[in-house]
């Protein structure tokens, strides 16, 4: 999907070429016009590759097959019909016609089963890699942790599509860059590096797909998937989660951005550099109003998906904050809900994937705002207090 | 029993036993005509609740952005189409053809157990309401998709339980549908009408038969173990309490995949009838019809975690599941080069009922073309859940069942009725519906091989176009059905105005073309003496 640029026309014209487009694949499935979002993308990595290779060569199949089949029929309609006074023969079978026609389709199906199976089995082959990034699927974001180089974070939805698309927002799509297929925090990977991946998931079955690697996989929890790839091009593939997840399925994207070995290893600096800043923000002490700036951003990015952003919830699965007997209760329950979560319900341990500062951020905010009156404050230490407690 | 003459008009001796008047006539009906016709409303009528929930599907994706509905409501309408078009318009409609017409064609008086018969349907109503009124609950309706996989489908609100004991009672109905037929088709033939001189129809609907008495208690015993899972603290598909989340899946698609099959062999049956009628020459290969078909059932037991590529199973598992499902493409194009020999060398005319049933072979079989397409495991990890899946199922069952079933309709409407629907609209009828249903699902295809995932309420934007597409035909197949609504209700309701011959179509076979038209309320009060040229395939002795 790197050519998304190039398919947003939406003029008449544009129109036009997309149906001599679309007249043409129908006609000769040419692989020339992958570009156009009309075929299957031949991907970045050897094993995409081989998948369009077999897909081109099914669909070939199917459409030879097809014109001799079809072919047959509609010469018989204009030849054998009664206005044409073709009196009916009576045959009512032919052995030697049956034999033939189910061996020869036997020996294509071999024929594809073959480079299938070859393919598949290189697939399978997922030891030696140079790397392993484990990929958890939450409802309705992704966490991805880093096993050798110790990095891990979030990735949501942008904040420009999640404006977007909301009932009725006013803001026309067309408008917002990579509408639906872009992320707050990228994956980035090395190219050239073949990659493990590790796949599971917290709450219900996700799937992790980006069309450019050739392949997705379910994220469920209890188990953990295997996967892997080698990049072959720098550059960014968008995907998005492939399996039915709740409200916000749609709205889970993913975003892979391919760089070089060195700037692979610099983007690493970087994120240690972060954590480190991250971690001294959970030492010091935070006025009320940074609690409350930081932790507002927090719960946009993080809890008004289901809680909204007016606090107001979705009856019956997400309650409302705004008035809510725990946003206005003690300290060590809300902290407590938001750490844990509440097993049963839609409610993460949020303790999980949130670091100290950003929950006690959030947790602060949401006591103050809509009108809840509790408007105390929570330290990031109460929140490490309470995970090791 | 003894003597040849009995076969026509045998109602003149049995003024008595008209059917009874008013609403009790279908409340407590055990005619197999009347139920047949019961169930054959009813899926009528789920046919166009089902279609206006597809039209809110349409609606919101006919442009990017979120115009009409919220997420959540988006997936109970994704939800609630399938299991609506699914338990609802299809299986209901092929029962009820099967009431029509099994009897009628195997010389039979009626069903073999006509009390039984009669709850079969009427326990349908009873499940659809529950499971309508649930997306007027406070927690809405499921909205997990059809296949209801869990740990999402246990999320959901109470209604949940109003869902499992709704489907528990339309798999009571099916088994017994089923159990029925088998009965009636095992014990109620005609002498002389041995296994394989019996009608493709009837030979499909016996194997049905035996699928659905296989698999649907499987259905049931899943969404048993859905139901304590919720609501009484089991963990058969909780991964932390020590179950298994795939599990699930696989005990579905166990039931799901020979499900499928449910909804196509019927409709293999009607077309093998169908054609022969109108290219005037025997069904060809009508043993390897019956072989061809008894193989696809057994195969759809061996094929069900092709649903399931993604869910990362072993090497061999794959390559097992991937190879058992190439295979069907062999018995599956037997049938399809029969009904082209079939049409070979006859005498064609095509009226309303032959060109759907020409329709269908085509458009079904493109929906096989794509089948065969998924069935290869790493070109599956691609197309799983994407528009591509979604285009393959709606080719098999919008132009495979449903066309068939529409097929059905015309060809034996006059026999039901004995009014001949107008040609002319039922040409228009089909060829709207062609029309239209193609620029429906066609680009489909190409959505899905552009990456659209399916069951999104909303899109990236170089999806728009041929969502627009999609949404237009969408409307206007809906819009075209209202057509076919208009035909049955003027065969069925209108003022006779001719009478029509017993044997309605020149060529058709069979010994429903030997009663009178329109079909009296009982038939083969005394078994007609059956001979060979009265069925489609004529010559049985090959």
């Amino acid at each position: 999907m790197t050519n998304s640029k190039g398919v947003q026309r939406r003029s008449l014209g544009g129109l036009f070429h997309r149906a001599a487009t679309l007249a043409l694949l129908t006609l000769m499935a040419a692989p020339a016009w992958a570009d156009y979002a009309l075929n299957l993308t031949q991907g970045v990595s050897e094993f995409s590759e081989r998948v369009y290779g077999l897909h081109m060569l099914i669909l070939w199949i199917c459409v030879v097959i097809g014109v001799l089949v079809f072919g047959a029929m509609f010469v018989s309609m204009y030849l054998h019909r009664k206005s044409r006074g073709h009196e009916p023969a009576q045959f009512s079978h032919s052995t030697k016609a049956e034999i033939v026609w189910t061996v020869i389709p036997i020996l294509i199906l071999v024929g594809m089963a073959i480079p299938a199976t070859n393919t598949l089995v290189y697939m399978h082959q997922t030891g030696d890699s140079d790397m392993t990034v484990k990929i958890t699927g939450y409802q309705w974001k992704w966490k991805y942790d880093y096993i050798e180089d110790d990095v891990s974070f979030l990735s949501n939805l942008d904040s420009a599509s999640n404006s977007a698309r909301q009932l009725n927002s006013g803001i026309d799509p067309a408008t917002v860059d990579d509408y639906l297929l872009n992320v707050d925090n990228r994956v980035v990977l090395p190219i050239n590096t073949k990659v493990r991946f590790l796949i599971t998931a917290d709450d219900v079955i996700h799937a992790w797909w980006v069309p450019d690697f050739g392949w997705k996989r379910d994220a469920i929890p209890g188990f953990v998937n295997e996967a892997w790839v080698e990049i072959k091009e720098p550059g960014i593939y968008r995907g998005q989660c492939a399996e039915l997840c709740g409200k916000d399925h749609g709205f889970m994207p993913i975003v892979v951005e391919a760089v070089s070995r060195p700037a692979y290893q610099a983007w690493v600096d970087e994120q240690k550099q972060e954590q480190l800043v991250a971690e001294q923000n959970v030492e010091r002490d935070w006025s009320q109003e940074e609690l409350v700036a930081h932790g507002q951003a927090v719960y946009e990015a993080q809890c008004a998906a289901c809680h909204q952003l007016n606090g107001q919830g979705l009856a019956p699965a997400f309650p409302a904050l705004a008035g809510s007997p725990v946003a206005n209760g003690p300290t060590e329950d809300h902290i407590d809900v938001v750490v844990n979560g509440r097993p049963g319900t839609a409610m993460q341990a949020f303790g999980d994937t949130l670091n100290e500062a950003d929950i006690a951020a959030a947790l602060t905010y949401t006591r103050s705002a809509w009108g809840n009156k509790a408007s105390d404050t929570i330290q990031p230490r109460d929140v490490r207090a309470a995970k090791r407690g | 029993m003894s003597t040849a003459e009995t076969t026509h008009h045998d109602q003149d001796d049995h003024h008595d036993h008209g059917p009874a008047k008013g609403l009790s006539r279908w409340v407590f009906t055990t005619n197999h005509k009347d139920i047949g016709t019961l169930y054959l409303l009813f899926s009528l009528a789920m046919f166009f609740v089902g279609g206006a929930m597809a039209l809110v599907i349409r609606a919101e994706l006919f442009q990017p952005g979120l115009q009409v509905v919220e997420p959540d409501f988006f997936n109970q309408m994704t939800t609630m189409h399938a299991l609506v078009m699914i338990f609802g318009a299809v299986m209901p409609a092929f029962v009820g053809l099967a009431n029509w017409l099994v009897p009628m064609m195997v010389g039979a008086p009626d069903m073999a157990l006509p009390r039984m018969n009669n709850w079969s349907f009427w326990i349908l109503p009873f499940a659809f309401a529950m499971l309508l009124s649930t997306l007027f609950m406070e927690s809405g309706g499921p909205a997990a998709g059809w296949t209801l996989y869990p740990p999402l489908s246990l999320q959901g609100g109470d209604s949940f339980a109003f869902v499992i004991f709704a489907i528990h009672l339309m798999g009571l109905s099916s088994i017994m549908g089923a159990i029925n037929i088998v009965a009636t088709i095992l014990n109620m033939r005609a002498p002389k009408m041995n296994l394989l001189r019996m009608p493709l129809f009837v030979w499909t609907w016996l194997i049905t038969a035996f699928l659905l008495i296989m698999v649907m208690p499987v259905l049931a015993g899943a969404v048993t173990m859905l139901l304590t899972d919720r609501y009484f603290g089991t963990s058969f598909f909780n991964a932390a309490g020590g179950g298994d989340p795939v599990m699930f899946q696989h005990i579905f698609w166990f039931f799901g995949h020979p499900e499928v099959y449910i909804m196509i062999l019927p409709a293999f049956g009607i077309v093998s009838e169908i054609i022969p009628t109108f290219a005037r020459k025997p069904l060809f290969g009508y043993v390897s019809m019956v072989y061809a078909t008894a193989s696809i059932a057994f195969l759809s037991f061996i094929v069900w975690a092709h649903h399931m590529f993604t869910t990362g199973m072993p090497l061999g598992g794959e390559l097992f599941f991937m190879y058992a499902t190439m295979v069907i493409a062999v018995p599956t194009g037997v049938k399809v080069f029969n009904w082209v020999a079939t049409m070979w060398k006859g005498s064609m005319t095509f009226e309303t009922p032959m060109l759907f049933a020409v329709g269908f072979v085509i458009l079904f079989t493109i929906g096989g073309f794509s089948g065969l397409m998924l069935a290869i495991v790493p070109a599956d990890f691609q197309y799983h859940d994407t528009y591509f899946v979604v285009a393959h199922f709606h080719y098999v069952l919008v132009t495979g069942a449903v066309f068939s079933i529409m097929a059905a309709a015309y060809y034996w409407l006059p026999k039901w009725t004995g009014n001949m629907y107008s040609e002319t609209l039922g040409k228009w009828h089909f060829w709207l519906s062609v029309v239209t249903v193609n620029l429906l699902f066609f680009p489909q295809h190409f959505l899905g091989l552009a990456g659209m995932p399916r069951r999104i309420p909303d899109y990236s934007v170089q999806f728009a176009e041929f969502n627009m597409w999609s949404s237009i035909g969408g409307f206007a197949f809906g819009l075209t059905q209202l057509i076919f609504l208009y035909i049955v209700l003027k065969a069925s309701f209108g003022k006779r105005t001719e009478q029509l011959p017993d044997r309605v179509w020149e060529g058709a076979k069979g010994l429903e073309w030997t009663v009178a038209t329109p079909a009296p309320y009982h038939t083969f009060d005394e078994a007609p003496d059956f001979r060979d040229e009265d069925v489609a395939h004529g010559d049985v002795a090959h």
